[in-house]
């Protein structure tokens, strides 16, 4: 019948795109869980042996180090840039004449590959001709910043691009979320005499929770899968000091060719972007239902 | 005359709260010029060390003017510089980045606006379910579907080819691509379907008549995120290419990473600005369509 | 004369939900039928499956004497004009209107004569190359009615066409909408929740509630004998008078006993040669409960009333009283003398009384 088959045409155009997700998405997904259960190294493997491959990772010291960067990345990354975008975005939201250009500067690191941005630092940042060697040319002898060279304090380096790159961002966000706000509410707030920090405290800041979460959201999604900053500004180094999930998973699956430590530490990381995103993404889907 | 009369007390707290005002709106300028300059350095200092000699780049300062003008650098980036053994600069890459960035967009961008179209408008059984499964597809780590690709791309014999890294783009853009077109066409009314059918039009007359010229706002904002995406990605270059297909960041970083010779960083900041210049031009020019593609793909919904 | 419109057992559901249930209905060419309820009753989810725009689950649909169940939307010969007009925003107005004999394939010289003729029809000639975001929104309804009226179909539909203009302009549209018909003899189907909009543009109303057909009957039929205490009340503004009210005979005579806020209960004679329940619904409209005196008739009978409140209208007063525990309107004429807290003698008019049993809500006479 002829309207059968006009009434299949949609499906026939999702098709193809239904058909790649299933493949590419979830089936490898699940192709990944099944080899982060085997005992696969070079070539993948299919018995399965349990959680061997995770008794492994959580056990390998270089994998403690990346988890422990990326908690340490991740809060100070995330808190940063929450806090540096909100203040500029309120700083921007005083009727300044200037305001799209001062956004415009603000925002560009955005368009800029973490590669690019990594590059960057990392010359900026290295001490024998960078910051370091600028600030003891003016006569501070004493003055150190090797933090992209020094173990201990490389990590911080990498928030420090980080936030460069991704708090313009959240100003975006957080502007569009000031300037939602209700006008009436805010004229009322005037005329009741309420200062200006208490409006923005009490009346602004908690109708834009929202947008804090959704800030959160990217933000937190940018942390976990960091990889290109991290192999542009330190390599994972020096030695794996600054090694994150993402970087540990590129080299057991590429340089070291140990796939179930690869596919093992894959899976950790979807875990953990889950764990965030399920919840939040469900709680959309819900509220757009209701 | 108000200069002779003497002041009341009000007027002298008005002067005071003047003066107050104007002191806060400085300290606002000062404050907003202080982090223009910490987000406008390491462009300045790219740009200015990229037009240095070595010779300067060791004796002067990080953030000095160059006292002479040198584009040596600049070209040697272009078509010189050693990515491992080649040295034949950023430009065969440039164009690989272009090669695998068009078609990409272009593909993913039309297949995004023929599945947003399908969801928002033509809703049938189990079509919001599949959108539910794509919205949680563009947050998966791509780590997590590194490995199969890579195999998969072997089996299909696109491994290490431009047409591979094409198809990658394109499967994992299109999660987003079909989101931005989704929800642009589910604020245009049901009516205007109906409308069209009743006028004899089908599935694909409605499409090409009445949703595509429509489109144009959304095909710019998903064309701008899209290609930034592919331009800056450097995971999927860097695991499914081989010398000579690999995408400029992965060149960049391997002429930044080169350990032979002498460390020149004035070619790797001219490197670093070509690579980044595509991206930033569209940013500059289209600044308003970045910005609501950034939002349209963090506020969902 | 063969309908032209056929709906038999027509059912629909969404899932396990009953959206419509067993819809009979037939019109007659030059119909001119009015579907009406409040929203939700499923009224526009019929008109859609007469369009095609929605699969039915059950029952047939004929259109000119074929069989159009399974026929798509453009094999209908149908036209169909939208509550949000549903216009091309990216096509002129012209294109707007010619798009559907475009795609039909129709050639450029009948497209052109026809757009002439209805845009010379409907006025709208000097917006012919505009764009919808540019008009009004009488304008746009006058485009989208074009749209409609430029394909010369067997059925109209119309979707609530006039809910989105503002009051003065509706009932401008409205008398339009009647004058088009009249002079088109055109058969239409229209889509409603504004039962003066129904009473005054059809030859059949359709009155629907919780996807059931309540009544179907002329606006005379549907206005002065309702089927049910829901078209009693859905129908007529203000609405019926709905009284609790006991029932007696005296002999042949049928005595009808209503509460009154003050004294004793009045007591009616009313006229029924059947069997009447004890307690039964008396609905009479306000226009036929007036000031005694003002009416004459044989069934015309009058009580005294307490007056709670005036409403002066300006051709008529208002005039509230409760009986029976209902707050019940009268309709008296401009220069009443009525106060509130004052007694009134008001005239009920039996000859237009209708009997509701208040349990399954079905008309008794």
């Amino acid at each position: 019948m002829v309207t059968w088959f006009e009434n299949q045409i949609p499906k026939v155009v999702l098709a193809p795109s239904f058909v790649a997700l299933l493949i590419f998405v979830y089936g490898f997904i699940g192709w990944t869980a099944w080899v982060s259960l085997t005992r696969s190294r070079l070539l993948p493997k299919y018995d399965l042996h349990g959680t061997i491959q995770y008794k492994k990772l959580f056990s390998s010291p270089r994998w403690d180090t990346a988890m422990e960067n990326l908690l340490v990345f991740g809060v100070l990354f995330i808190v940063i840039s929450m806090c540096l975008g909100l203040l500029l975005a309120i700083l921007l939201d005083q009727k300044i004449r200037v305001e799209g250009a001062l956004r415009t500067i603000y925002l560009y690191p955005m368009a800029l590959s973490m590669i690019v941005t990594g590059t960057a630092w990392k010359w900026i940042m290295n001490p024998g001709l960078g910051i370091e060697a600028m600030v003891r040319s003016w006569g501070f002898e004493s003055f150190s910043f090797d933090w992209v060279i020094n173990p201990d304090m490389a990590i911080y380096a990498i928030v420090i691009a980080g936030v460069w790159q991704a708090s313009g961002f959240v100003m975006a966000l957080f502007l569009a979320g000031l300037r939602s706000v209700d006008g009436e509410i805010i004229k009322a707030a005037q005329v009741d005499g309420i200062p200006n920090w208490r409006i923005y405290s009490a009346i602004i800041l908690p109708s834009m929770a929202p947008i804090f979460l959704s800030a959160f959201i990217v933000l937190a999604h940018l942390a976990i899968k960091s990889f290109d900053l991290v192999i542009a500004l330190t390599g994972g180094g020096p030695g794996y000091a600054t090694d994150l999930p993402a970087t540990y998973m590129y080299a057991m699956a590429f340089s070291r060719g140990d796939l179930g430590q690869a596919a093992s530490s894959a899976m950790v990381m979807m875990g953990v972007v889950f764990a965030i995103v399920v919840p939040y993404l469900y709680s959309e889907l819900r509220a757009k239902h209701d | 005359m108000t200069d002779f009369a003497p002041m009341s007390p009000a007027a002298t707290q008005n002067r005071n709260s003047d003066v107050q005002k104007l002191a806060l709106r400085w300290l606002l300028f000062a404050m907003l010029g202080l982090f223009a300059l910490f987000y406008l350095m390491p462009l300045f200092v790219m740009v200015t060390t990229s037009l240095k000699s070595l010779e300067e780049i060791r004796t002067g300062s990080l953030i000095a003017f160059p006292r002479e003008l040198t584009f040596e650098a600049w070209r040697t980036a272009w078509s010189g510089a050693c990515t491992g053994i080649k040295c034949e600069g950023l430009q065969p890459y440039f164009w690989n980045s272009v090669l695998i960035a068009v078609p990409a967009v272009l593909l993913s961008t039309g297949l995004g606006a023929a599945n947003g179209y399908v969801i928002a408008q033509w809703n049938f059984r189990g079509a919001n379910l599949i959108f539910s499964l794509m919205l949680f597809g563009c947050f998966i780590p791509f780590q997590v579907v590194l490995l199969p690709m890579a195999m998969m791309l072997g089996k299909m014999g696109l491994a290490g080819t431009i047409p591979g890294l094409i198809l990658t783009h394109v499967i994992y853009g299109l999660g987003f691509t079909t989101l931005f077109f989704r929800n642009f066409y589910v604020t245009i009314p049901a009516d205007l379907v109906k409308a069209a059918k009743v006028d004899g039009a089908g599935f694909f007359r409605i499409f090409w008549s009445i949703f595509l010229p429509l489109s144009l706002p959304i095909i710019v904002v998903t064309v701008i995120w899209q290609f930034t995406q592919i331009w800056n990605d450097f995971l999927f270059g860097v695991s499914f290419s081989q010398a000579g297909t690999q995408p400029v960041t992965v060149a960049l970083n391997n002429i930044v990473n080169s350990t032979t010779g002498v460390k020149e960083y004035n070619v790797d900041m001219a490197a670093a600005i070509i690579a980044a210049l595509p991206t930033l031009l569209v940013y500059v020019v289209a600044g308003k369509y970045f910005i609501r593609g950034l939002t349209a793909g963090s506020v969902k919904g | 004369m063969a309908p032209i419109l056929d709906i038999k057992n027509l059912y629909k559901n969404y899932g396990a939900t009953e959206i419509l249930k067993d819809i009979n209905v037939a019109i007659e060419p030059g119909d001119f039928l009015v579907l009406v309820g409040p929203s939700g009753c499923g009224k526009s989810t019929l008109l859609n499956c007469i369009a095609g725009l929605e699969p039915i689950t059950g029952g047939t649909i004929d259109i000119g004497g074929r069989d159009m169940t399974h026929v798509s939307p453009k094999d209908r010969d149908i036209a169909m004009v939208f509550q949000s007009y549903a216009l091309y925003p990216t096509m002129s107005v012209a294109k707007n209107i010619t798009f559907g004999m475009k795609v039909r394939g129709v050639d450029q010289a009948t497209q052109e004569r026809k757009l002439a003729e209805v845009a010379a029809q409907l006025q709208i000639e000097p917006l012919l190359n505009r764009r919808p975001g540019q008009l009004s929104g009488g304008q746009r309804q006058r485009v989208a009615m074009g749209r409609a009226l430029v394909r010369d179909p067997k059925l109209f539909l119309f979707d609530e066409p006039l809910s989105n203009l503002d009051a003065k302009l509706r009932v401008s549209m409205r008398s339009e909408i009647k004058k088009l018909h009249q002079n088109l003899g055109a058969t239409m189907v229209y889509v409603t929740h504004d039962q003066i909009e129904a009473m005054t543009l059809a030859t059949k109303i359709v009155v629907m509630k919780g996807g059931v057909v309540q009544q179907i009957g002329t606006p005379a039929e549907i206005y002065n004998h309702p089927a049910n205490l829901f078209v009693a009340d859905f129908m007529g503004s203000p609405a019926m008078n709905l009284i609790p009210a006991r029932t007696r005979r005296n002999g042949k005579a049928l005595q009808i006993e209503i509460e009154r806020a003050e004294g004793e209960p009045m007591v009616l004679e009313g006229e029924h040669s059947g069997e009447l329940p004890a307690d039964i619904i008396l609905g009479l409209r306000p226009e036929d409960i007036a000031e005694a005196g003002f009416r004459s008739g044989q069934k015309v009978q009058a009580a005294e009333c307490r007056i709670d409140l005036v409403e002066p209208a300006g051709a008529d007063t208002y005039v509230v009283s409760e009986l029976g525990g209902r707050q019940v309107t009268a309709r008296l004429h401009a220069e009443t003398k009525a106060q509130p807290g004052a007694m009134l003698d008001l005239a009920f008019d039996l000859g237009k009384v209708s009997y509701f049993a208040p349990d399954t809500g079905k008309r008794l006479n």
